[in-house]
């Protein structure tokens, strides 16, 4: 059967607004006639943990949560969590990655140096590797917190969804007033 | 119509559809969104009670004036309903009624991964178990119709995967077709004395032979065969990852999980050459199927811990696994106390005061973590308080002044007060300390009793904490600031000192509460870079706005720096600075 779903793993850190792209990549694929199941863990990781959506999309969906090593897009909002979930990917999968460092606690506090190198490390194992500023172009839409929606463009272009449904999804989902700026977002996303 | 809705959203719609005119809970992960859900249908009265018995005891009374009522917890909160669930199972019911018991295995949020499913054999209810959203929607309807039907309280198990999973829902309309509630006396039923209670007895049980039959026909049972080489038992999100892995498995794939339909268990096996259930913790299935004499394996290939996976039942069953990037260790990222959080120098205090401290359930359950590190027990909701007490029982009078117990206001009122006046009742020498932040913050930001609003915002009575601890008889209750270091320090240290109970109330608000007036975010705070001497005291709060900045030479010097986006201006990290180097940006 899997062959048939698209994995999509959606990873960052609580607050980075995963779940809102993660819904709008749910309600794009339900709009374009596929079955959608997603998962992701609440609780403890709305506290700065770190946070991992599933979003699968098919004609029929079993499990919700991604078969560790069949992901085939991993988007990442923040570049250590990009790299914890690789394993979740299969080999040749494709990674939209949002340049961005967060510190965890233990390297706020000193204890230890975030890893450098990150992106290198990436693309030595994954060749199709689109490293975008979500946060500069997110600025030039009109507002840098639309940086995921910037990232959710960059990978509706590597989806079998058609433009008219993430549009829909987009007015479904996002705020009235922010529409505007994320619907352009989006179109910058996309051009990537 | 179609939408995509969470199992949470999904109970709550299934609970709208059957015509349901009374939902209770107490929040707890990952419950607590299907209240929040069923606010949104205005037909139903939805509330927060003060803990699981009591929500449990509001939809009794629902039930029995003659409406359907639903009623929501975390598997955890099944343990403080169960008194009242164990008799609701002889009484009956009059409108149908639900319970929802979460669970969560792998404890991705919560203390323990007991599986609910016992409780429904134990009480003697019947339960159904969705595997998706449709499910979710579909068997709270069918649970409410089966209430009434047998006369029994239905629980409907969901778990983490399920309530916080999304999946895709066709929406129904509302029973409109139901009688009005409206005052019936039947003590017979309802009163449950011994003489009463005797008689219901054996009636339950029949209830559940005449269910267990019927129960091989209905529809939410499933036999589906296909390859009969193997068949598997399974049921709920486990089904799904039977589907996933072993596409060409017959399964039976049960909706209702207690009573056991056992004349379609025999019917199954038969079919079939090697049985199997999977099922995720108890061998629960696996031990009834087995005591009715059929061969089968569980236990034997899936664990009895942890939540199964697509990869976990591909190693059950030998498959290979796909390949996978190997990763480096990187550093963690466990959750953290928000930048500005009240309880953070509360802990810092605490730590320093070497206190032994008996923790309870709530965000500062955080202040486990380094560099804080100060809770030294947590076991249930409102354990802190009476555990406090017990250990000042058995210590020397120099280690009981050592002994403070650290509670939520939320959790205070879920099952604290008892152990309080039970402190106070049995002389106690402890501390306990309120930390009151006007919310029940970690399952979302709920009201609660103290906080003066209602689930549907309604403005209400807001319990007064100190005044609650004076009646309880505490002789000493302060009310303290606890972004005030030196304060909150010398209060904690004067009242650990003093022989006898004392409670400690602070009186400062989480920093996420979005109603207006309660929480305003101070001017932002800097770090001057020439009067920072990088002796990392202010690290030692564990503020996610600071961060260490290395002065990148190699060495181990540098200087701290404040996140301007994240500081929430709560001063606690001047106070820890000695060179005056912390102060409001300018």
């Amino acid at each position: 059967m899997s062959e048939q779903i698209t994995n999509i793993l959606l990873v960052g850190v609580g607050g980075q607004g995963i779940l809102l792209a993660s819904e709008i990549l749910s309600e794009a694929a339900m709009l374009a006639g596929f079955d959608v199941k997603k998962s992701e863990i609440h609780g403890m990781s709305q506290r700065g943990g770190s946070v991992v959506s599933h979003v699968r999309y098919g004609v029929e969906v079993f499990s919700p949560i991604v078969p560790e090593g069949e992901g085939d897009i991993l988007f990442g909002f923040e570049l250590m969590e990009t790299l914890r979930s690789l394993p979740l990917l299969k080999p040749g999968g494709t990674v939209v990655a949002n340049d961005l460092r967060i510190s965890p606690p233990s390297v706020l506090m000193g204890q230890e140096i975030y890893p450098e190198g990150l992106v290198e490390r990436v693309k030595s194992q994954f060749a199709d590797f689109l490293l975008v500023d979500g946060q500069k172009i997110a600025n030039d839409a009109g507002n840098v917190k639309a940086a995921n929606t910037v990232l959710l463009g960059a990978v509706s272009r590597r989806l079998t969804i058609s433009e008219q449904f993430w549009m829909k999804a987009l007015e479904k989902m996002v705020p009235s007033k922010a529409l505007d700026i994320n619907k352009r977002a989006f179109q910058m996303g996309r051009g990537l | 119509m179609k939408e995509i809705l969470s199992g949470n959203e999904a109970i709550a719609r299934g609970a709208y559809e059957a015509g349901c005119l009374v939902a209770c809970a107490y929040p707890g992960t990952p419950s607590t969104e299907i209240l929040e859900n069923t606010l949104k249908y205005s037909e139903i009265n939805s509330s927060w009670a003060p803990n699981e018995k009591v929500a449990l005891e509001v939809a009794i009374g629902a039930s029995f004036g003659g409406g359907r009522a639903l009623c929501t917890m975390k598997h955890v909160g099944v343990n403080v309903a169960a008194d009242p669930l164990f008799t609701l199972a002889y009484t009956g019911v009059r409108g149908g009624l639900v319970l929802v018991a979460a669970d969560d295995p792998e404890m991705h949020s919560s203390q323990n991964e007991q599986d609910s499913r016992n409780y429904a054999r134990f009480a003697k209810v019947p339960m159904l178990e969705p595997s998706d959203s449709r499910e979710c929607k579909e068997f709270t309807r069918l649970a409410f119709e089966l209430s009434e039907q047998y006369d029994a309280p239905v629980m409907l198990r969901s778990s983490t995967r399920i309530s916080h999973g999304k999946s895709v829902v066709e929406l129904g309309e509302r029973i409109t077709s139901l009688p009005a509630p409206k005052l019936q006396k039947n003590p017979a039923k309802l009163v449950m004395l011994p003489g009463n209670a005797r008689v219901r007895h054996p009636l339950v049980e029949q209830s559940m032979v005449n269910l267990s039959k019927a129960a091989a026909t209905m529809p939410f049972n499933r036999l589906e065969v296909r390859d009969t080489s193997i068949g598997i038992i399974t049921a709920g999100i486990c089904y799904q990852y039977v589907r996933e892995v072993l596409p060409n498995a017959s399964t039976l794939k049960l909706g209702l999980v207690h009573p056991l339909p056992h004349d379609l268990i025999r019917e199954f096996a038969s079919k079939v050459d090697k049985l199997y259930v999977i099922e995720e913790l108890d061998p629960f299935i696996e031990g009834q199927v087995k005591a009715m004499g059929i061969a089968v394996i569980g236990k034997e290939i899936v664990s009895l811990c942890g939540e199964l996976t697509p990869g976990r039942l591909r190693t059950a069953f030998r498959l290979p696994q796909p390949a996978v990037v190997p990763v480096d260790a990187m550093p963690g990222r466990p959750p953290n106390m928000c930048p500005g959080c009240p309880h953070r120098g509360v802990f810092f205090a605490l730590n320093q005061l070497k206190a032994y401290v008996t923790g309870d359930i709530g965000c500062y359950t955080l202040g486990f973590m380094p560099p804080l590190s100060a809770m030294d027990t947590c076991v249930c909701m409102g354990a802190s308080i009476g555990m406090a007490t017990g250990v000042t029982k058995v210590v020397s009078d120099e280690e009981k002044k050592k002994v403070v117990a650290v509670i939520g206001d939320s959790t205070f009122l879920h099952t604290g007060i008892n152990g309080l006046m039970d402190m106070v009742y049995n002389n106690s020498p402890a501390t306990v300390i309120i930390l009151d932040n006007s919310i029940t913050a970690m399952t979302g930001r709920q009201d609660n009793p103290a906080t003066g609003f209602t689930l549907m915002d309604d403005p209400t009575h807001r319990v007064d904490i100190p005044l609650l601890c004076k009646a309880l008889g505490v002789k000493n209750v302060r009310v303290i600031n606890p972004l005030d270091l030196e304060e909150t320090k010398r209060v904690i240290s004067e009242e650990m000192d003093r022989c006898e109970t004392s409670v400690i109330i602070t009186n400062k608000p989480c920093v996420l509460i979005k109603r207006e007036d309660v929480f305003e975010k101070g001017p932002v705070y800097a770090v001057a870079a020439d009067a920072c001497t990088g002796c990392r005291a202010c690290l030692k709060i564990g503020c996610p706005a600071i961060e260490w900045q290395p002065a990148g030479d190699g060495s181990k010097k540098g200087k701290a720096h404040i996140d301007p986006l994240l500081c929430t201006g709560c001063d606690v990290c001047r106070q820890m600075c000695k060179f005056n180097a912390i102060g409001r940006l300018q």
